[in-house]
């Protein structure tokens, strides 16, 4: 049975505020029935250094992903992962993270291409628990493994393949990397190891927003104004606009998908998750270096 | 390329254990890297920062007039991973003579049974440390 959603005043601006908890209605709701609460790291040991109480971990690299496609868990896989994790169709799911909630974001999405109704983020994640000196521990709770029941993934409404993007040239794109990733000075994060793209540069007429703009310092999303000025004023986006938005792997990206999804209400927004280690190393395609966007060239159909 | 008995006993160690254990044990290191003494401490820039690892950590190697090794790694604990990495390489290397660390396999991180639960990116940073090591012990002793 899902819980009862956070009212805080915070979230009432947002197109859909229901997607957000903020740290002291998780303190207050921790335990709740129908409340399970996932951490989604980057760092794949942070959880096992300490969580929040009773959270359960879910592990990016090795639960989301099919071991041998490029491509995310099938509807079996994904019924069993939530059946050991406890989780049943109706539960509230609470996820969040380090790095301002981008792998919790990321673990959201996967959950919404099976269409897992009520998952919400931890606003600010799992910095901002730990900056307001909340409970860490390193138990792990028992509980019951759950009959999850087997749906298809349904990845046309949020998720985008390349020959999606192809075909959607004149409609707005947001490239959600770093700035040299984006002109094309380099193909991988700075401070991150190289991971293979072939070309650098971006998709002809994304709008470059890094994704962490989204966040406040203390790792919270901002306000909608601020949000607004940023994707509306800066990037360009029009209310009713149909985008995508795409990073390295789709990961970063997961995060601006949220934010644009969720917060400002686009209701046509799609991850495009091949991203740029597909794109960068994709034969024939359209690719723009520099600092400008360039013009989008026609649509393939 | 030899590798000393400290790194095949790690190599053991961790392949003996299933995929949560190994994870469990890397956090076992994490936690017990040993801390800067005092000189680094209050000389931040006598460190290398090591750039392929996704979290800040520096490392700094001594080489005495014996030739023996001594190695000093400074990462925070909200990178544990990167923190095991450094303190698993403290324990197979350190007090080893500098010609036997530079003989250690430069793949041996991938020999840990890690790789099924740590994604290649953070591999790759742990060798890029040992790298970094052994550079540093080769202009040591040039």
């Amino acid at each position: 049975m899902p819980v009862p959603f956070d009212p805080s005043e915070t979230f009432a601006e947002y197109a859909n505020p229901e997607v957000l908890v903020s740290t002291e209605w998780l303190a207050a709701n921790l335990g709740s029935a129908g409340l399970v609460v996932l951490e989604s790291d980057e760092d794949v040991l942070l959880y096992q250094s300490g969580h929040i109480p009773t959270a359960r971990k879910i592990d990016w690299f090795t639960e989301l992903n099919d071991d041998v496609v490029r491509d995310y868990l099938s509807g079996t896989d994904f019924a069993a992962l939530l059946s050991a994790k406890g989780i049943n169709r109706d539960d509230t799911v609470v996820i969040y993270g380090d790095k301002s909630n981008w792998w919790a974001a990321y673990a959201l999405w996967v959950f919404k291409l099976f269409g897992h109704s009520d998952v919400r983020l931890l606003n600010g994640g799992r910095d901002k628990w730990i900056a307001e000196g909340r409970e860490l521990t390193r138990e792990t709770q028992d509980f019951a493994t759950t009959q999850y029941p087997v749906v298809e993934r349904n990845d046309a409404p949020i998720r985008a393949f390349r020959d999606d993007v192809l075909a959607h040239f004149g409609n707005p794109l947001i490239d959600v990397r770093s700035p040299q990733e984006y002109s094309g000075e380099r193909t991988h994060m700075p401070d991150y190891p190289e991971e293979g793209a072939l070309r650098g540069g971006h998709i002809p007429s994304a709008a470059s927003v890094p994704w962490a703009k989204a966040a406040n310092e203390d790792k919270t999303f901002k306000n909608l104004a601020d949000l607004k000025a940023l994707y509306l004023d800066e990037a360009g986006l029009k209310a009713g606009d149909d985008v995508i938005a795409y990073c390295r792997i789709g990961e970063r990206s997961s995060h601006t998908w949220f934010v644009l999804k969720y917060l400002l209400g686009f209701e046509s927004v799609r991850n495009y998750d091949g991203s740029w280690t597909e794109w960068g190393s994709s034969v024939g395609v359209p690719i723009v270096k520099g600092t400008e966007a360039g013009l989008a060239p026609a649509p393939r159909r | 390329m030899t590798n000393p008995p400290s790194v095949t006993s790690l190599i053991t160690d961790f392949n003996e254990l299933g995929v949560q254990d190994r994870l469990s044990l890397l956090l076992e290191y994490s936690d017990n890297l040993p801390s800067l003494p005092a000189r680094y401490l209050d000389h931040p820039d006598l460190l290398e920062r090591v750039e392929e690892c996704q979290s800040p950590i520096y490392l700094f190697v001594e080489v005495n007039e014996d030739d023996v090794v001594h190695l000093f790694f400074s990462a925070p604990a909200e990178a544990p991973t990167t923190r095991g990495f450094a303190s698993v390489l403290h324990e197979a290397l350190n007090g080893l003579p500098a010609k036997v660390v530079l003989e250690v396999d430069n793949n041996f991180p991938d020999e840990m049974g890690l790789t099924v639960a740590v994604s290649p990116l953070r591999m790759n940073g742990m060798r890029a440390m040992l790298a970094r090591i052994k550079r540093q012990i080769r202009e040591k002793t040039a």
